[in-house]
């Protein structure tokens, strides 16, 4: 029972980090309707940018707090400069966009801080969270943030007039044009938003996978599982497909015999694809019905 | 009585195909002047043009000022509200979200407050609604939605297009009923588009009728009702 209560407790951390990933990928795809593919990539960068900062002697929150407002302007910078002028392009364009970006970031992150595994900081410490040998006290900080990002995302969402303006310019950008609401902006600050947020799950995935440019490629395959399986017109679903997600991943690694670490990865895509067989929308999205 | 909005030579095209061949009308401050014509007139094509959302030369001016090359969302600002074809409901917000949507450029807040409940008490429907899914109303319900979400700008001119499409006639008698009232006591200057003719008469002041992207009529509108040959011609009953 131990076991499985420590795995779950696991899942949890790991998934409210695929959560934060998922949620900055449709929060993108709610305003675009393309995949962010470079959305690890862009992370990545991130953490860097908050690991340069402690290296120049930053303390971790003000690092933290740094590289978010960084990331919110990045993200922005990236959607004016290079998939603003890509808004009527056709989709394989705007993959080719997202695959360039992937490729930019990934390798000047290689050229400024090399590819060499580097250490990274945990503000919580690793020692066992009050007393239990169930979960660390990363992973505690994990979900705590996590937690934190949530509700003020929900409340931001929910009961700001700006939230409510990016909400009505990705739902019906036509309408939301009408009422007075500038819908280029509202993309943009999405993109923003979004880039934060995936700062926020690298800074707090790095100590667990340690720092090198290709340590988001995992997690951002989970990340689009978790946002795939709740639906990717749903922000709700996106983070409940991160904690599933989690939670599966640990669970089948520990029980399914002939599993283990390695396979992992295929066996919790495996269960989205049944999912998905089920319920093409997955467990939260509207199904989608254009006219043609 | 002063002209509010003047347009003038109006071309509009949608890529090579041109679908307006200037257009020349205009209306005053408190009219309610309706543009008729059958399938595929310009109607719509006509106040997508007024609010920029298609491409368009010639001049249109609103209060002495010209609207040419301004933004959909900054026209807005003048305080021109557009309730487009289809109603743009916000689905999937609440009906309340979609009036404080309306709203959304103004910063008084205690104003919008106010003016929720004015909503409400034009259209009680919506107060009992309020917390639902704005689509989960009914097609009479959603124009009364978009009405009242046009009116929470407080605009000074009101573009309405189609109103009555889908709606079954007791419906849209109420909804042109309160559209009068919204007229004469809140002093909010209507251009309605409409196919229904014989109501859109009976509620407007001016009219125009529009063919093939020309204004070929304009004048009163009791005097088109009462014109059997225009109304044979071009209005169809």
């Amino acid at each position: 029972m131990e076991l499985f209560t420590n795995q779950v407790l696991a899942g949890i951390a790991t998934g409210a980090i695929y959560a934060c990933m998922a949620l900055a990928v449709v929060m993108i795809y709610q305003a675009i309707d393309h995949l962010n593919f470079a959305q690890g990539e862009m992370a990545m960068f991130s953490t860097f940018i908050s690991w340069q900062l402690m290296q120049w002697g930053v303390p971790y929150w003000g690092a933290f707090a740094i590289t978010l407002a960084l990331s919110f302007i990045g993200g922005i910078a990236i959607e004016r400069i290079l998939f603003k002028p890509l808004a009527k392009a056709p989709v394989l364009t705007n993959v080719a966009g997202f695959i360039a970006l992937f490729a930019i970031i990934n390798s000047s992150a290689g050229l400024i801080w090399d590819f060499t595994i580097k250490q990274y900081p945990t503000p919580f410490g690793s020692s066992p969270f009050l007393g239990s040998q169930l979960i660390s006290t990363h992973q505690a900080g994990m979900i705590g943030v996590t937690v934190l990002l949530l509700l003020g995302l929900y409340f931001f969402f929910q009961y700001t007039r700006i939230g409510l303006a990016m909400r009505a310019a990705a739902s019906v950008p036509e309408s939301a044009r009408l009422v007075g609401i500038n819908t280029s902006w509202m993309i943009a600050l999405g993109w923003g938003m979004a880039t934060a947020i995936g700062a926020i799950a690298g800074m707090l995935i790095a100590p667990v996978v340690f720092l090198e440019p290709n340590m988001m490629g995992g997690v951002l395959i989970y990340g689009f599982a978790a946002a795939v399986l709740g639906g990717l017109t749903s922000p709700f679903g996106a983070v409940v497909g991160g904690f599933l997600v989690g939670i599966f991943e640990n669970l089948a690694g520990t029980y399914i015999p002939g599993v283990g670490n390695e396979l992992k990865l295929p066996i919790a895509l495996a269960l989205i694809i049944s999912v998905l067989v089920v319920k093409p929308a997955g467990l939260f999205g509207r199904h989608i019905v254009k006219r043609v | 009585m002063t002209t509010l909005l003047n347009v003038k030579d109006l071309r509009a095209y949608y890529g090579q195909v041109q679908a307006l061949h200037g257009l020349t009308f205009s209306l005053n401050e408190g009219s309610l002047t309706t543009l008729l014509g059958a399938n595929g007139a310009g109607k719509t094509t006509t106040l997508r043009a007024i609010c920029n959302m298609v491409r368009s030369t010639g001049g249109i001016e609103f209060d002495g000022k010209p609207l040419n090359n301004r933004s959909t969302e900054s026209i807005v600002r003048y305080g021109i509200a557009h309730v487009p074809q289809g109603r743009g409901t916000f689905t999937t917000m609440t009906v309340e979200e979609n009036l404080q949507l309306g709203a959304i450029t103004r910063k008084d807040n205690a104003g919008i407050v106010s003016d929720i409940e004015r909503m409400y008490a034009h259209f009680p429907v919506l107060k009992q609604r309020h917390t639902q899914q704005a689509g989960t109303l009914s097609g009479g319900e959603q124009q009364m939605l978009a009405v009242a979400r046009a009116l929470m700008l407080r605009p000074r001119l009101m573009l309405l297009d189609e109103p009555s499409f889908g709606l079954a006639p007791l419906v849209v008698r109420d909804l042109f009923g309160i559209l009068g009232k919204i007229n004469r006591e809140d002093k909010v200057s209507i251009l309605v588009v409409e196919q229904n003719a014989q109501l859109a008469l009976e509620l407007a002041d001016q009219a125009y009728v529009i063919e093939t992207g020309r204004i070929v009529m304009s004048g009163n509108a009791k005097d088109i009702a009462n014109n059997e040959e225009i109304r044979k011609s071009y209005l169809g009953y």
